[in-house]
């Protein structure tokens, strides 16, 4: 067994990125695609801290401060569009939400 | 001992990560949420074994604590059920599975292996609480109180957002 070291963590952040990328393209589901969402700036914080530790350059995990801080906010955002959009259509279905469809 | 604790944590998020989108089991975005804690969870162990003890305990305080409390109290709050009869459309989940796998064989055979981005890298930095803070207080105070803007517009909005009518 290899030392673990910087490939590694990147290949497990890519695969968490592609997993929540599926989540979106599969899921007709606003909420679980928004889960989709999460995974992949999961991903993009392994990617800043492992980076971070083997440059040694604490900017990356300050940056992993920031990224945490701004998703929080987008969460609470995005799921009050959501419940704002379930009470006109009763749905939270992407399929259900095609009034602006050509 | 500490490549051991990467292999396993590693397996769990991407296990857990794989249960959230895909669950052959469930279709509740309950399931979904859930997995997504452990997930939440296991990434921190992630982070301990980069040294970044700071981030990894945030991690579980913001995204397994407040955030998924919020997921879950939507859920609640929409009662979704009805998602389980709903059929896929074959040809959009075979071009969606083609597409992402394509796109993770590109990242990973070539550009991260063969970058060489991690060639005689030592792990050297130690994420200690009191170097992050010092670096968040003098280099990056300016984006640091941006972000609390950030965060109290994000309140606002919300607030505006949810309710029923405007006066």
């Amino acid at each position: 067994m290899m030392q673990v070291g910087l490939e590694h963590y990147l290949v497990v952040s890519t695969l968490l990125f592609c997993l929540g990328v599926l989540g979106v393209i599969l899921r007709r589901n606003l909420l679980v695609m928004y889960m989709g969402l999460e995974l992949m700036l999961n991903a993009a914080n392994l990617a800043l801290v492992s980076f971070s530790r083997f440059n040694n350059n604490l900017n990356g995990q300050v940056m992993v401060f920031f990224i945490i801080t701004v998703a929080a906010a987008e969460v609470a955002v995005g799921l009050a569009l959501i419940v704002a959009l379930y009470r006109k259509r009763q749905s939270a279905h992407v399929e259900d939400l095609t009034s602006m469809k050509l | 001992m500490q490549d051991l604790f990467f292999y396993l944590f590693a397996a769990l998020t991407l296990l857990c990560g794989f249960l959230v989108v895909a669950n052959p089991f469930s279709r509740s975005p309950v399931t979904s949420a859930m997995f997504l804690v452990v997930m939440m969870a296991c990434l921190a162990g992630l982070f301990v074994t980069l040294h970044a003890f700071f981030i990894a305990a945030v991690q579980i305080l913001v995204y397994a604590g407040a955030v998924m409390v919020l997921f879950l109290f939507v859920i609640m709050l929409l009662d979704l059920k009805e998602e389980d009869r709903r059929k896929f459309n074959a040809f959009g989940i075979g071009a969606g599975l083609i597409a992402v796998v394509g796109i993770a064989a590109i990242l990973i055979f070539k550009v991260i292996l063969p970058s060489g981005v991690g060639a005689n890298k030592q792990p050297m930095i130690e994420g200690s609480t009191v170097a992050l803070g010092r670096e968040l207080f003098t280099n990056y105070l300016l984006p640091f109180e941006i972000v609390s803007v950030l965060l109290l517009v994000a309140m606002v909005g919300v607030i505006l957002l949810s309710k029923k009518e405007l006066k």
